[in-house]
């Protein structure tokens, strides 16, 4: 029921620049898709299309058959840079969608409680963003999407601004959060770990222009065991696919004639 | 044993804390007192003409009977307040009005490219010209009364406002926008729910500037356009070489744009908590 269906997503086109070629994705209900590639590779670029903050110059994105067309709190983004109002406390913050949507005050103020407390901020309720550390902030971020009830959760690289600790943490709290209330994820990263801890299928890009290199189903049971060999026979596989995309996307920014040749 | 010596270090710890406090208050205070300092001495010891520069005293002692003295005994007798009262009355109507008309002017320049286009340039060229040059103009639509002493002040005040709004919101983040049509966010609610608060701290500024720039501008007025007020005072004051008034009045401007300074602060700061961490 929450499926997502990109038919022949296509090329994106900036300054004659083709940042997607061609992209063809199905999505199953409640699945965590993770988009993995090099920078520069349009991962990105797929997600604001799916969100509806840019057009695809080509194709459609389809969301439970119905094509997407501005942007809406049922495709929920936690952004990279966290994104929160700073003028408002964490809990205007999660409130905000719900209120625009003129949900009764009540039914509000529960809904952003419980939210708040899923995402383990219980007590931080009056407390303004810039009081709060980026693992807290994301969380509020996380929160203040998933109250809106979203049939689809994109997440950019969200744990990317964090230190490893923090975001080995905020990874767990993910899937907690997800694993209570189940529903379709499509995350960007460029990290292969986090790709293979959170994913039910590793959607492995080329460089620029971008194109679907392979799709890597992960069939190992939640909890993933980081150490497992499993899990390093999957990052060695994924690796090999990336490596050639990465050397190409920096021979991409490199000029002729350095010393680092 | 080791409560005594606990005891007596916490007491040395706060008693370090209000020494630390006290000596950063007289620093504060030190520049004031020193130039008062050096104006007496200059005064008093002959380095400059006395004729020209009434010592700190005088000046206090004019100060006093302008405020308290009998309102019947000379102009500068007890008059102080009503003048001070004019004066700050058209601070404060030309200031609102400049703020009201800044601040939307400002958001719609900010915001819309086509108004941006058709207004700023008039704004540009209109506002390097000096509100001295405007007087006449003044004067003439509305004669010797505080029209005018509006129209100058607003005039003069509305340029900061507009041009510091505008910034805010032209410079509002476009990563947060996204986030509130993510949310749902109704178009004609962007302005108000998040564009404006996130342009409130340059608001506040173009609102401090524009309130300095105000109290300037009231002197200007009043020496030209009115006849009442601290700056017809000062003004008047010159003819009869009343040089401690001149003083007295300078002084008391200073004063009053600066406790206004405060108050624009003191309310921002209410308004802008959640900036203090950036």
């Amino acid at each position: 029921m929450r499926g997502l269906r990109k038919r022949f997503l296509d090329i994106a086109r900036q300054e004659e620049v083709i940042a997607l070629d061609g992209i063809d994705l199905e999505i199953g209900d409640n699945e965590f898709l993770m988009v993995l590639g090099p920078s520069g590779c349009g991962k990105t670029t797929l997600l604001n299309i799916v969100a509806s903050f840019e057009t695809a110059t080509g194709g459609e994105v389809r969301v439970d058959g119905e094509p997407v067309r501005k942007p809406g709190p049922d495709r929920g983004v936690v952004f990279q840079e966290y994104a929160l109002f700073p003028w408002l406390t964490v809990q205007q913050n999660v409130e905000f969608g719900l209120r625009e949507r003129g949900t009764p005050r009540s039914e509000r103020k529960e809904r952003v409680r419980r939210q708040i407390a899923s995402v383990g901020l219980s007590g931080f309720e009056r407390r303004y963003p810039h009081e709060l550390s980026g693992g807290m902030r994301q969380r509020v971020a996380l929160a203040r999407v998933l109250v809106n009830d979203p049939k689809i959760l994109l997440m950019d690289e969200p744990f990317a601004a964090l230190d490893a600790q923090t975001r080995s943490m905020m990874q767990q709290e993910l899937l907690g959060v997800w694993s209570a209330e189940r529903r379709t994820a499509i995350f960007i990263t460029h990290n292969i770990e986090e790709a293979i801890l959170l994913g039910d299928r590793v959607v492995v890009m080329t460089a620029r222009p971008g194109r679907i290199k392979e799709i890597v189903a992960i069939e190992l049971p939640r909890p993933r065991d980081v150490t497992s060999a499993e899990f390093n026979e999957i990052r060695r596989r994924i690796g090999a696919l990336l490596e050639d995309e990465v050397q190409a996307a920096f021979a991409a920014t490199r000029v002729q004639g350095g010393p680092m040749q | 044993m080791t409560a005594v010596p606990v005891a007596a270090l916490a007491a040395s710890l706060n008693a370090g804390r209000i020494v630390a406090s006290v000596y950063l208050a007289l620093r504060r205070v030190a520049g004031p007192v020193i130039v008062v300092v050096l104006w007496h001495l200059a005064s008093t010891r002959g380095w400059v003409d006395q004729r020209f520069v009434p010592s700190p005293l005088t000046v206090m002692r004019a100060l006093q009977e302008w405020m308290f003295g009998p309102t019947a005994a000379n102009p500068y007798s007890g008059t102080w307040f009503a003048h001070a009262a004019n004066s700050a009355y058209r601070v404060l109507v030309g200031f609102l009005i400049a703020a009201a008309l800044g601040v939307t002017l400002g958001c719609l320049i900010g915001w819309f490219r086509f108004v941006s286009d058709l207004v700023d340039p008039v704004i540009q060229v209109l506002r390097p010209i000096p509100i001295t040059a405007w007087v006449p103009f003044a004067v003439i639509f509305f004669g010797i009364r505080d029209g005018s002493a509006f129209f100058l002040i607003a005039l003069g005040a509305f340029f900061p406002v507009v041009v510091n709004t505008a910034a805010g919101v032209a410079g509002t983040p476009k990563l947060l926008v996204r986030a509130a049509r993510m949310l749902g966010i109704r178009p004609y609610m962007l302005l108000p729910r998040v564009v404006l608060p996130a342009a409130m701290p340059f608001i506040f500024t173009g609102l401090r500037l524009g309130m300095g720039l105000a109290w300037v501008l009231v002197i200007v007025a009043e020496m030209m356009a009115v006849k009442s007020g601290l700056g017809f005072a000062m003004w008047d004051a010159y003819y009869f070489l009343r040089l401690d008034i001149i003083i007295a009045a300078m002084l008391s401007v200073g004063a009053l744009g600066f406790v206004s300074d405060l108050i624009i602060r003191l309310v921002g700061r209410r308004f802008l908590r959640w900036s203090r961490g950036l």
